[in-house]
C-alpha cells in the first residue's frame, strides 16, 4: 500500500521538488496575471441605430439621431427593467458615455445613449438644449423607450425612466424633466441653471446684460462645437476612467489650437453651412458672435440663453433630482446648482445637493469623490426608477481637498456630510477683518496683460499648486487679514464690500480671494474668480458706495496662522474687459470679509474599516501567539518524562536508530549500543559509516526516522533538557570568527543560562592549552588551536556524558596523547565519554570499549579487548623476513599481511603457531619473538573489509 | 523515588539549566554587538546624516533648473531646519538603504551561525529551537529599530545644531509647528519601521533556510527590489496592492494636513500580515528542519 506514496515521495524529492515548487511559484503567478488582464464578459446586449426623430417648434422636422440602446441580459417582456436616458456633454458623442452606460446596464437599467444633433454622426445643428429641438429630440426618444418591449411602462407610453448627464447631458436632464412628465428622477450634474448668467456673470447682483463676459470658456464651447465632429469627445476622451454621469460626461472637446468653427469637419451631416457658425444653428451663432465682439450681451442674446435654461422652468419639475455639481469648476459654480436647487425645492419636489471637488475644471475629482457620486447616483435611480433600498434623503455631502495622495501624487478629498442643505450662504458665518489703504489701479487696453485666474480643466490641480494664479503688477489691489487664531473651514460664498472710485465712471473688476500661507505663498482657491461691472462711479472715493460682492462658492479650510487676501484686479485672461486703459482707485468698505461656515462631520470612509481590520489583525495575532504558546506548553508539559528505569543509570543508551534522509538514503539503518559510567567509547567505522548522522541524532540536530535515544533514562528528542548533560564536539568546531578563544568560551556559556561558577573555565583553558593564544581571534586559530578549544568548550561545565567526534583531528602527536589522557581521566566519576573516530590505532589506545559501524549497522560491540582479541593474526620478528615471506607462503592457509613494520604480520588461519614456527626455524630463519598481534585494525579490517567504497558519504 | 520525581520536573537537566534562561537576550545582543558589521551598520546610520550635512555645505550657489518634483523640493525644504533635516535622511535612506539594513540585521543571525558552525552547539545547548529563533529575532528587530532611531537621531541632533529648531515644513501640508512636527516624525519613523517589518520577515525566513548569510541578505533586497519593480508596472492594476512594497511610501501621507493614514493603516495591515506570514513558516521551518549545517 505504501509503495505508490513512497515513490511519489522519491519522485519528489531532492532536485525533482525544487523543480516542483519552482513550477508551483510560476503558475501560481501566471494565473494571478491571467486573472488580472482576463476580459470582462458584460452580461447586456446592445443596439445602435441611427434614428429618425421629427422635433422643431412645430414637431415636423425630421433629424437623425445616432442612438445606442444597452440592455440588461436578462432584460425582456417578461421582465421588464427601467430605463435611463443618459446624455453627453458638450463635443461629445454617445461613446463618451459607454462606459457610464455599461455601470448603469450592470445595475440592472436599460440605457440609452444618443449623441445630440449637431454633434458626431447625428444630424441637425446646435441650439444649446433649446426646448424646441434638443429637449424634444430626448422626448422622442422617451417615445422610443415606451415602445421598447423590455422598458418597464408606468402606463401606456410613459416609460419607467431617469434621465443622467453632466454639463450640457445635465442642462437638457432639468429641461427635459421641466417639459416631459413622464420623467421619473434626473441626475443632473455640473450643469447650469442659467445659462446667460453663467456666460456673463456679475457678483454684485446685476442681470446678464451687465454681467462681464466669460469669453475663456465661451471660446471653447464655441470652437467645440465647430468641431464637434473631428475632435475626441468628452473631457478628454478616455471617459473610462471617469465616474458615470456629470464627470465623464462634463466638458466640451478639447479646444485645439487654431481649429475655429470654420474649420469643422465635413464629416458631419449638417456640416456645410456657414464658415464662421459651424454646427451651430444660425440664431445661436449670431448671438454668440454678438457676444464675443462687443464683450455685452443684448437683451435679445439674453433671451436666447434664457430659453435654454433651466431656471424659468425649475417650478414644472416634478422628478426627483438629485444635483452633482462641482467644487472646481469656473465654467458652471456651485451656485449654479444652489439656484436650480432652490427652485426645484420651491415646487416641493424632492432635492439632494452633492458637491464634489472636481468639475470643468478639476474633472472627476479624487477617487473618493467620484465613488461618492456614484454611489449618490446609484442610490437615487435605485430608489425613484427601481423601487429598491429607502429614500435617500437629502443630506448634502460635500468633498474638500485634504491634500496629495502619497502613493499616486493625485489628490485627496474628505467627504463631508451634513443634514439640510444649507446653500451658498452657510449655516453660520465667521467674519474676518481685512485691511488695506486704497489703492490706484490700471486697466491695460484691450485687457493684456492679464491676470491670470483659472487655466480651464487645471483648475484644482493648478490653483494648489499655485503655479497658475498671478496677478500683473499695478493693475490689483490688495487688502489682507491679520493671520488667523485658529482654522476657518468655509463652505460657501465669502463676501466683503468694496468701494471703487473711478473717472470713467465705470469699472470692471475681478474679486478673489487668497489664502496666504505663512511663507506668504497664496493660493486661489479653484481659481474662482468674482467679476463686477460698477456704474456711476464718482470720480473720488470719498463719493464712492460700497457694494457687496458675493464670491465665488468655495470649500477650503484656511489653517491657523493664515492670512486671507483680497485681490480686486482690473483685468482677467478668461473674461473680456474694456479695451480702453483707465485708471480706478479700490478701497473696502466698512464691514468685514464674511465666511460662511457648515457644520458638518465626516463621511466614514472605508479607511475606518481597515482601521478595525488592523486592530483585528493585531489581535488576531496576539491569540495566535497565546495559543500557540499553550499549546507548545501543554504539549510540552505532556511529554513523557518517565525514566526508563532499565537505563536510568546509563549515560547512553541507543536503541534501534534508524535515519533515512528524504531522498530515500538510508544513513543508519539500525544502530543499537550503550555508553556506561566509566567508559570510553569508540565509535569506530570508515567515512561514511553513519557516525557523524548517529552523533547528530544524538545532538538532537536531526530527528531520527525510528529508534530512540536514552540519557541518564530520559528519552532523548530535539531539545531534550538532558542534552544540558551532554558536552559535545560535532563535525569539527564551530566559533564565532570575531570573539577570542576566552570570550567564545564565555559567549557559549552565557547562552546556557547556567550559573557562572559551574563551567569551570580554568580546567577548560588548561585542557585547551592554548596559553596566551586564547586572548586572540579564533579566526587567526590554526585548525589544531581550533579543535583544541572546540573540546574545551565540550568540557565546560564538566557535562557527564562527552561525546566527541573526531578529537584528534589536527592535533600534533603530543598533544595526541595528552588528550588520550585527558578523556582516560575524564570517564571517571560516574562520567562517560563517547569518540568517535576513524583513526584505528586512536580508539584502541584510548578507549575502553568499541562500537563498529559500518554502512549503518552495527558490526561488533564490546571492550576493545575482546574484539582484538579476536584476531587471530601474528607478529612474527625474524632474522631474515624475506625468506621468512617465502617459507609462509607455502603454508597452507598462512597468509602475510601486507602491513608489517619491522616484522611480519601473519594471519595464521587456524594453523598453530607453534606449527609455524617450526616451519620456519625448519627453514633456517631465525625466530626472535612471536607476539599475537591484538591491534584492533586487522578487527576492523576483518569486520568491515577491507573495501569501504560503495558505502557513500554518511 | 524521589530522585526520579525531581527528575521528571526538571528533564534530567543539568543543575541549573532552564530553557527559559537559555540564549538570554542579553547574552545574544552582546553576541551580536561584538560583530563588525553590526558596528558598521550602526555606525554608518550615524555617519550618514553627517555626511549628508557636509555635502549640503557644498551649496553650489547655482540653481540647476530644480523642477524635480518632489523629491526636489523635499531636499530644498532639507537646510530650513533640523525637523526637515531629519526628514529629508529618512527620505533618502528609506527606500534603499534601510531596507539593507535591516535586511543585514535579520537576514544574517541565523545563518551566519549556521555558516561558523556554531547553531548546531547552541542548539545542542539546548537551547530550545523556538526559543533561538525568538531571540534572534528580537534581536534583530532590537538592531534594526536602533538603526533608524540612530539614523533619525544623529539627523535630528546634527541638523538641528546646523539649522536650527524650525518648524516642519513641506510641499503638501501647511507648516507644522516643531512639537508638531516632531510627533508626524515619530510617526514617519513608526510607519517606516512596520514597513521594514517585511523585509525583516523575509531576510528572517530565508536566514533559517539557508546557511549562507549573504544568501539571505542578498535575497531579501533582491526580492524587495522585485517588488518595487513589478509596483512600477501600473498594467498589473489591483494586484499591486498586494505587493509587499506597495505602501511602502505611505508614510508621506503623515506629512500632509490633515494626516491622511488611509494609506498608512492599509500599509500596515499589508506588512504585518507579510511579517507574520514570513516569520510563521520561518518558525514552523526551522523548528522542524534537520541542522546539517
Amino acid at each position: 500500500m505504501r509503495s505508490p506514496v513512497a515513490r511519489a515521495r522519491r519522485a519528489l524529492a531532492g532536485r525533482p521538488r525544487r523543480i516542483v515548487a519552482a513550477v508551483a511559484v510560476v503558475v501560481l503567478v501566471a494565473a494571478a496575471l491571467v486573472w488580472a488582464v482576463r476580459p470582462q464578459h458584460p452580461d447586456f446586449r446592445t443596439e445602435s441605430a441611427v434614428v429618425t426623430v421629427r422635433s422643431g417648434p412645430a414637431g415636423n422636422e425630421p433629424v437623425d439621431l445616432d442612438t445606442t440602446l444597452y440592455l440588461p441580459g436578462d432584460a425582456s417582456e417578461a421582465n421588464r427593467v427601467p430605463a435611463v436616458l443618459l446624455a453627453h456633454g458638450f463635443g461629445g458623442t454617445k461613446e463618451s458615455v459607454r462606459s457610464d452606460a455599461e455601470d448603469l446596464v450592470a445595475r440592472g437599467y436599460a440605457v440609452l445613449t444618443w449623441t445630440a444633433r449637431g454633434f458626431g454622426r447625428s444630424g441637425g445643428q446646435i441650439h444649446l438644449d433649446s426646448p424646441d429641438y434638443e429637449v424634444r429630440d430626448a422626448q422622442r426618444l422617451l417615445d422610443r423607450l415606451a415602445a421598447r418591449p423590455e422598458v418597464r411602462l408606468d402606463s401606456a407610453g410613459d416609460p419607467r425612466v431617469g434621465v443622467v448627464g453632466g454639463s450640457y447631458g445635465g442642462g437638457l436632464a432639468l429641461l427635459l424633466a421641466a417639459q416631459d412628465q413622464r420623467v421619473d428622477a434626473i441626475v443632473p450634474m455640473i450643469t447650469w441653471n442659467d445659462l446667460s448668467r453663467a456666460f456673463l456673470p456679475e457678483s454684485t447682483g446685476k442681470p446678464p446684460t451687465e454681467g462681464v463676459f466669460k469669453k475663456g470658456w465661451a471660446g471653447i464651447f464655441f470652437g467645440g462645437g465647430g468641431n464637434a465632429g473631428s475632435g475626441p469627445a468628452g473631457l478628454s476622451g478616455a471617459t473610462a476612467a471617469v465616474p458615470e454621469g456629470a464627470p465623464a460626461s462634463a466638458g466640451p472637446a478639447s479646444p485645439r489650437p487654431g481649429a475655429g468653427p470654420g474649420s469643422g469637419s465635413g464629416r458631419a451631416p449638417g456640416g456645410a453651412a456657414d464658415p464662421s457658425c459651424g454646427r451651430f444653428a444660425a440664431d445661436v451663432c449670431a448671438a454668440y458672435l454678438r457676444i464675443a465682439t462687443t464683450g455685452r450681451a443684448d437683451a435679445a442674446a439674453v433671451e436666447l440663453l434664457r430659453r435654454s435654461s433651466p431656471a424659468g422652468v425649475l417650478d414644472r419639475i416634478t422628478a426627483p433630482t438629485l444635483l452633482v455639481q462641482g467644487e472646481a469648476d469656473t465654467l458652471f459654480p456651485l451656485t449654479e446648482a444652489d439656484a436650480n436647487a432652490r427652485g426645484i425645492a420651491a415646487a416641493g419636489t424632492p432635492v439632494r445637493v452633492a458637491w464634489f471637488t472636481g468639475g470643468h475644471d478639476g474633472g472627476a475629482g479624487p477617487t473618493s469623490d467620484s465613488d461618492r457620486v456614484k454611489f449618490l447616483t446609484a442610490q437615487w435611480l435605485d430608489h425613484y426608477l427601481e423601487g429598491e433600498g429607502a429614500a435617500p434623503g437629502d443630506t448634502f455631502t460635500f468633498s474638500r481637498i485634504a491634500g496629495f495622495d502619497a502613493l499616486d501624487r493625485g489628490l485627496v478629498a474628505t467627504g463631508y456630510r451634513t443634514d439640510d442643505y444649507p446653500g451658498v450662504t452657510g449655516q453660520d458665518r465667521r467674519e474676518v477683518a481685512l485691511t488695506g489703504p486704497a489703492q490706484p489701479v490700471a486697466v491695460p487696453p484691450n485687457g493684456n496683460p492679464a491676470a491670470i485666474s483659472a487655466v480651464p480643466f487645471a483648475g484644482a490641480l493648478g490653483s494648489l499648486l499655485d503655479g497658475v494664479a498671478g496677478d500683473i503688477p499695478g493693475q490689483h489691489a490688495r487688502f489682507e487679514s491679520a493671520p488667523l487664531d485658529d482654522p476657518v473651514d468655509v463652505v460657501g460664498a465669502p463676501t466683503v464690500r468694496i468701494r471703487a472710485a473711478s473717472a470713467t465712471g465705470e469699472a470692471v473688476l475681478f474679486v478673489k480671494l487668497y489664502d496666504v500661507d505663512p511663507q506668504g505663498a497664496s493660493t486661489l482657491p479653484s481659481g474662482l474668480v468674482a467679476p463686477v461691472r460698477l456704474t456711476g462711479l464718482p470720480a473720488t472715493l470719498d463719493a464712492a458706495a460700497p457694494v457687496t460682492v458675493t464670491l465665488p462658492a468655495i470649500v477650503r479650510r484656511v489653517e491657523a496662522g493664515h492670512r486671507l487676501r483680497l485681490v480686486v484686479a482690473t483685468s482677467d485672461q478668461a473674461y473680456a474687459t474694456p479695451a480702453d486703459p483707465a485708471v480706478h482707485t479700490v478701497a473696502l468698505a466698512d464691514g468685514p470679509l464674511a465666511l460662511p461656515t457648515v457644520d458638518a462631520e465626516p463621511i466614514p470612509t472605508s479607511a475606518t474599516v481597515w482601521r478595525w481590520v488592523l486592530v483585528g489583525l493585531l489581535a488576531a495575532i496576539v491569540v495566535g501567539l497565546v495559543v500557540v504558546v499553550l499549546l507548545t506548553r501543554r504539549r510540552h508539559r505532556r511529554q513523557d518524562r518517565s525514566i526508563h528505569p532499565e537505563y536510568a543509570g546509563v549515560p547512553l543508551a541507543v536503541r534501534n536508530l534508524r535515519k533515512a534522509y528524504a531522498d530515500g538514503f538510508v544513513a543508519v539503518s539500525d544502530v543499537d549500543f550503550e555508553v556506561h559510567p566509566g567508559q570510553v567509547v569508540g565509535l569506530l567505522g570508515p567515512n561514511g559509516a553513519g557516525k557523524t548522522t548517529t552523533l547528530r541524532v544524538l545532538m538532537g540536530l536531526t530527528q531520527p526516522t525510528a529508534g530512540e535515544i536514552y540519557v541518564f533514562g530520559h528519552r532523548l528528542v530535539p531539545g531534550s533538557p538532558v542534552l544540558s548533560r551532554i558536552g559535545a564536539l560535532v563535525e569539527g568546531p564551530g566559533f564565532l570568527p570575531h570573539l577570542s578563544g576566552l570570550d567564545n568560551l564565555k559567549a557559549y556559556w552565557r547562552a546556557t543560562g547556567r550559573p557562572w561558577a559551574d563551567a569551570h573555565f580554568d580546567e577548560a583553558l588548561e585542557i585547551a592549552g592554548l596559553g596566551a593564544s586564547v586572548h586572540r581571534r579564533t579566526k587567526k586559530y590554526s585548525h589544531g588551536m581550533r579543535q583544541r578549544l572546540a573540546i574545551a568548550q565540550a568540557m565546560l561545565g564538566l557535562p557527564e556524558l562527552l561525546v566527541l567526534d573526531e578529537p584528534t583531528d589536527g592535533l600534533d602527536p603530543p598533544q595526541i596523547a595528552e588528550m588520550r589522557r585527558v578523556l582516560q581521566r575524564y570517564a571517571t566519576d560516574g562520567r562517560a565519554v563517547l569518540v568517535s573516530s576513524h583513526l584505528l590505532a586512536e580508539v584502541e589506545q584510548t578507549c575502553t570499549h568499541a562500537v563498529v559501524v559500518n554502512k549503518g549497522r552495527i558490526v561488533a560491540s564490546g571492550p576493545v579487548e575482546e574484539i582484538v582479541g579476536e584476531s587471530p593474526s601474528v607478529l612474527f620478528d625474524v632474522s631474515d623476513p624475506d625468506a621468512a615471506r617465502t617459507v609462509l607462503d607455502r603454508l597452507d592457509g598462512v597468509r602475510v599481511l601486507p602491513d608489517g613494520d619491522g616484522g611480519l604480520v601473519v594471519d595464521t588461519n587456524g594453523t598453530a603457531r607453534s606449527e609455524v614456527v617450526a616451519e620456519l626455524v625448519r627453514a633456517g630463519i631465525g625466530v626472535d619473538r612471536v607476539v599475537p598481534r591484538r591491534r584492533l585494525e586487522d578487527a576492523f579490517l576483518a569486520l568491515v573489509g577491507d573495501n569501504s567504497r560503495g558505502s557513500g558519504d554518511r | 523515588m524521589a530522585d526520579s520525581s525531581t527528575a521528571s520536573t526538571s528533564g534530567g537537566a543539568a543543575v541549573g539549566y532552564r530553557p527559559s534562561a537559555t540564549l538570554p537576550f542579553g547574552a545574544e545582543f552582546r553576541r551580536q554587538a561584538s560583530r563588525r558589521r553590526t558596528q558598521l551598520g550602526l555606525g554608518f546610520m550615524v555617519l550618514l546624516p553627517l555626511i549628508i550635512l557636509v555635502a549640503f555645505q557644498f551649496e553650489s550657489g547655482g540653481d540647476d533648473g530644480g523642477g524635480r518634483g518632489e523629491f526636489a523640493s523635499l531636499a530644498d525644504l532639507a537646510t530650513s531646519g533640523g525637523l526637515n533635516f531629519t526628514l529629508f535622511s529618512i527620505l533618502v535612506s528609506a527606500s534603499f538603504l534601510l531596507v539593507v539594513v535591516v535586511a543585514l540585521f535579520c537576514g544574517d543571525t541565523v545563518a551566519s551561525e549556521a555558516s561558523w558552525g556554531s547553531l548546531r552547539y547552541l542548539l545542542a545547548v539546548p537551547v530550545p529551537r523556538a526559543r533561538l529563533l525568538a531571540v534572534k529575532l528580537l534581536v534583530a528587530l532590537a538592531y534594526s529599530g536602533l538603526a533608524l532611531l540612530l539614523l533619525a537621531g544623529t539627523a535630528l541632533l546634527a541638523g538641528t545644531l546646523r539649522y536650527g529648531w524650525e518648524p516642519l515644513s513641506s510641499q503638501v501640508s501647511a507648516e507644522l509647528a516643531p512639537a508638531d512636527g516632531l510627533l508626524r516624525l515619530l510617526g514617519v519613523l513608526g510607519y517606516l519601521a512596520v514597513v521594514l517589518l517585511v523585509v525583516a520577515g523575509l531576510a528572517f525566513l530565508l536566514s533559517v533556510t539557508t546557511d549562507a548569510a549573504l544568501g539571505a541578505v542578498g535575497g531579501a533586497v533582491l526580492l524587495w527590489i522585485l517588488s518595487s519593480i513589478l509596483d512600477q508596472i501600473t498594467a498589473l492594476g489591483g494586484l499591486r496592492d498586494l505587493l509587499p512594497t506597495h505602501y511602502s511610501s505611505a508614510w508621506l501621507g503623515l506629512l500632509s494636513t490633515p494626516v491622511q493614514t488611509d494609506d498608512v493603516v492599509r500599509g500596515a495591515i499589508s506588512a504585518i500580515v507579510y511579517a507574520t506570514l514570513f516569520w510563521g513558516l520561518a518558525f514552523w521551518r526551522f523548528t522542524r528542519k534537520d541542522i546539517t549545517s
